[in-house]
């Protein structure tokens, strides 16, 4: 009994690293400006079609780097056309702006690179891998896929924290998300450093859209599928990157163990058709979470001030 | 539970009274051991320089902040916890440093909107707007249009408050909280960035406030000329402590005050 | 020089309090009202009626419901389409297990319940705000999606998950046919937007605004905040519940938990954008604008004779409706309900500039 629990843990806390890396798209934007972006699930889904669909006609290395030409422009224009004119707005009006763009890169994405469900193969072999042979049954079999993604994942977030930390820009964006105008008052230009930032999470989306792809397909269900970074985000509280893998790797674990251990009861007490309860339950972790602990595990506290 | 009526209470005897309150925010203490009263229908100020913990006293009268130390009796009840609303449903009200106005409303319906305690019909008439609920919104906006008058905005009544100028919205809010009817008004700040005109309207609003409808007053003031004036009594804070109690010509005259105000060399 | 106020005088507070204080207003509203019972249906088609009329009629009424929370409460809701689904499925059941109900307390049934559960997931908002809260009320979509799809008692046990209404009637009369379905969408519509008005306007509508305008100041006046919130969701959800019934009921006949899944929420959500936060006009116009853009998209390759795929007409909604979102965020936040007044402060001056 305990051989599939721990399988089923480990393949949740995999699945827990693709929402993480969804996640931290989130967290460096609403770090650095404030707006809760919920475009990043359309970003994701319209960086794996970018890549999947030009690693078509071209190696994968050159797919991949003309895909990040392609969300820095993405970036550029969003900056442009959407931010800079809604600057200084309250924080939910910038909410449901994103939800516009939002829509908007998801019908464009679509035009554009077609709505089929395409493949990004990223060379990893398909067959899984057996550990711990000798100790559980059968051992315990772990997917190659999900192994690279959240070795994808720990490279980024060391890189990002390298960058966070070391360089010029990196502190340009550490004083931008604590306080705009002092920022702006030091020299430090706003709107570049957004381009920034929305560049930066363009290209965590292309590298959550390739893992996902190459798991799932490249289509439109990952654009929903990146929702569930939102619960991760209540989780890990909005403006932590430590806290976007930690609450990754809790929902991501919490979902499939709860589809697992918490499915078959609610189908037996209920009378349920099927279980399915991973569609919700993430949501309604954080939902608990926002009544016990509204800043999450680590975001700042927020004392109001009259 | 309701309050007791202030009607119950004569007129100089004590209205509110701050006990030995302590305030503290993490390590920065913002009030200690504060104790001083008000007295029914008297207009009493607290003064000070800045950060002496002026408006951190007026948020705990009315509920914001639970001070960690000491009590505060309002009509001869003592209160521990309380929110802003049980403080407005017992008859406090107050204005702010920076006004705080509801944007997207008109100035009628922020005067108005300060009548939501008195008005008491429920949601299926208010849904029909007949009979009584028709009677009671019409009532009380006989009530506000009183207060218009009072505060000499008649023009302004349908103009969102978002559009005014400061000083008018001053007077709304001002408006807003006298809707309430308090038995005790909270001014923080009430005059300032005001030109010498808009101050002398507002001194005489605050004036006939305290003798027409006999509302008991405390309010924070800078400017002392306005402060001397206006006021029977005078509190002066500190550094969260209080260093003076007294009658304004006292307050004048008094050596830790002046010291506090131009600084002392140590 | 036809739409003027000069020389209309009121007399007593209640003609100043009047929903339409000017003549012209008021004749214009009767004048629809009339239009829409007695000289539509003298010409309208099947198509007119169960294409434009009855969908923009129903989700107008789910967009006030929204507008109520979103625009007069400033609560981001994400999960209207679940409160729909409350509506749809508790008129169902009530139906199907009481056949002899009359059809109004259906509805009424439908709305009740979808308050209980909105009040119930409203609770979070107390604590939380903006983002956060519209977080939370994704969690009640995707609950209440899945507990439509998988509980079998809501759906009578059907081995399809889908369900259908039977023959419907009111006091006897049959509303089969389109006709018939619209002046019963239409009636319940028009009632019901003069008790939204009616709430707005009153104590309620204020408590709401001055939660939405500044929660801190609407405490200090003696407002609860838990009583202002609550009482917004109670309402808004009440008037989602009876759409989303009327959607299931009168647009749709038979449907699966899918009719009213999240991008259900989102539609709605863009109509109250649009339309214009804080509007009832705007309920109208965002709902008729939203049902409408699709039709228009449908007719484009007749109309420029350019052949485009039906995937590429619903990728072509997408990024109409995104674009619009964002435009009329950064142009006219109050949306096309502004774009009317402002259209009427014009036409009070017209001819002259001033």
């Amino acid at each position: 009994m305990l051989g599939p629990i721990i399988e089923t843990l480990i393949g949740g806390l995999l699945t827990g690293v693709l929402y993480a890396l969804v996640a931290l798209g989130f967290v460096l934007i609403f770090k650095a400006s404030g707006v809760f972006n919920f475009a990043q699930g359309a970003m994701v889904l319209f960086a794996a079609l970018s890549v999947a669909r030009l690693s078509e006609v071209m190696p994968l290395v050159f797919a991949v780097a003309i895909a990040v030409v392609i969300m820095v422009v993405l970036a550029y224009v969003i900056e442009r056309l959407v931010l800079r004119p809604l600057v200084n707005q309250e924080g939910i009006i910038l909410f449901m702006a994103t939800l516009g763009v939002a829509y908007f890169i998801d019908g464009f994405g679509q035009t554009v690179w077609g709505s089929d469900i395409y493949k990004i193969n990223l060379g990893i072999p398909k067959d899984p891998m057996f550990f711990f042979e000798g100790v559980f049954p059968g051992g315990i079999l772990i997917d190659r896929e999900e192994v690279a993604a959240a070795a994808v994942c720990a490279i980024l977030v060391a890189g990002l924290a390298i960058f966070f930390q070391v360089t010029r820009t990196g502190r340009a964006l550490r004083a931008v998300a604590d306080d705009h105008q002092a920022a702006q008052s030091v020299g430090i230009p706003l709107n570049y450093i957004w381009l920034i930032v929305w560049a930066v999470a363009g290209i965590v989306a292309i590298a959550a859209g390739m893992v996902w792809g190459s798991k799932l397909g490249v289509q439109f269900s990952i654009s929903l599928v990146a929702l569930k970074a939102l619960p991760v985000l209540i989780l890990g509280g909005f403006t932590s990157i430590p806290g976007a893998i930690v609450g990754g790797l809790i929902i991501g674990a919490g979902e499939k163990l709860a589809e697992v251990l918490l499915g078959p009861i609610l189908i037996k007490t209920f009378d349920l058709a099927g279980g399915g309860i991973e569609n919700w339950f993430a949501y309604m972790l954080a939902l608990v979470f926002l009544l016990f602990r509204p800043q999450g595990l680590f975001g700042e506290r927020i004392i109001e001030r009259i | 539970m309701r309050a007791p009526a202030a009607s119950d209470i004569a007129a100089g005897e004590v209205l509110l009274s701050v006990e030995d309150v302590t305030l503290s925010f993490g390590g920065v203490v913002a009030l200690r051991d504060v104790s001083f009263d008000i007295k029914k229908g008297e207009i009493r100020a607290i003064i000070g320089p800045n950060g002496a913990g002026k408006t951190s006293m007026l948020n705990v009268i009315n509920g914001f902040y639970q001070p960690q130390k000491g009590s505060i009796s309002f009509k001869g009840e003592t209160r521990t916890k309380m929110r802003p609303y049980d403080a407005a449903d017992g008859g406090i009200a107050r204005t702010f440093q920076n006004v705080a106005l509801f944007k997207g409303m008109s100035a009628l319906d922020n005067i108005l909107a300060g009548r939501t305690l008195k008005m008491k019909r429920g949601w299926f008439w208010q849904m029909l707007r007949i009979g009584p609920a028709l009677t009671e919104e019409i009532e009380h906006r006989k009530r506000v249009e009183e207060i218009i008058d009072f505060l000499e905005i008649q023009a302004i009544r349908k103009v969102p408050v978002a559009r005014l100028p400061y000083g008018l919205q001053k007077r709304v809010e001002l408006g807003r909280a006298l809707a309430m009817e308090p038995d005790l008004l909270l001014l923080d700040e009430p005059m300032a960035g005001m030109n010498l005109e808009e101050k002398e309207d507002m001194s005489r609003f605050i004036i006939d406030v305290n003798d027409h409808y006999g509302t008991t007053i405390a309010l924070i003031e800078h400017d002392m000329g306005v402060v001397m004036d206006l006021s029977d009594r005078v509190v002066v804070l500190d550094h969260g402590v209080k260093i003076a109690d007294a009658t304004p010509d006292e307050v004048k005259k008094d050596q830790a005050v002046i010291d506090a105000y131009l600084g002392v060399a140590h | 020089m036809l739409y003027r106020e000069a020389g209309q005088f009121k007399t007593s507070y209640q003609a100043d309090q009047a929903i339409f204080p000017i003549a012209q207003d008021r004749w214009f509203v009767w004048g629809l009202v009339a239009f829409g019972f007695l000289v539509l249906p003298l010409f309208a088609d099947q198509y007119l009626y169960t294409e434009v009329l009855i969908p923009v009629l129903i989700l107008s009424l789910a967009a006030i419901g929204l507008n109520i929370l979103t625009g007069y409460c400033g609560q981001l809701s994400l999960g209207t389409g679940g409160f729909m689904a409350v509506g749809a499925y508790a008129a169902y059941n009530l139906a199907l297990r009481l056949p002899e109900t009359n059809l109004i307390v259906v509805f009424l049934f439908a709305g009740l319940m979808a308050m209980a559960v909105g009040v119930l997931f409203g609770i979070p908002s107390l604590r939380i705000k903006g983002f956060y809260l519209a977080v939370a009320t994704l969690a009640s979509q995707f609950f209440l999606e899945w507990a439509f799809a998988r509980v079998k008692w809501f759906t009578n046990y059907a081995p399809s998950g889908s369900v259908a209404v039977g023959k419907l009637e009111l006091f006897g009369m049959p509303i089969q046919t389109p006709m018939e379905k619209y002046l019963f969408v239409l009636a319940i519509v028009v009632v019901m937007t003069l008790a939204a008005k009616n709430l707005i306007r009153g104590r309620l509508g204020r408590m709401w605004m001055a939660t939405r305008d500044m929660d801190i100041a609407a405490e200090i006046i003696g407002i609860r905040p838990l009583y202002a919130k609550l009482s917004a969701f109670a309402v808004s959800s009440f008037f989602i519940g009876v759409s989303g019934a009327l959607w299931a009921f009168l647009r749709l006949g038979s449907w699966e938990p899918l009719a009213f899944d999240i991008n259900r929420s989102f539609q709605i959500l863009f109509m109250v954008i649009i339309g214009g936060l804080g509007s009832l006009l705007g309920s109208f116009l965002g709902a008729a604008f939203i049902v409408l853009m699709p039709i228009f998209l449908n007719q484009l390759p007749g109309i420029l004779g350019i052949p485009m795929s039906t995937a590429l007409i619903s990728h072509l909604e997408f990024m109409v409706f995104g674009a619009m979102i964002v435009f009329f965020l950064i142009v006219e936040p109050h949306g096309l309900a502004r774009l009317w007044a402002i259209a009427k402060e014009k036409l009070r001056l017209w001819p002259f500039p001033y």
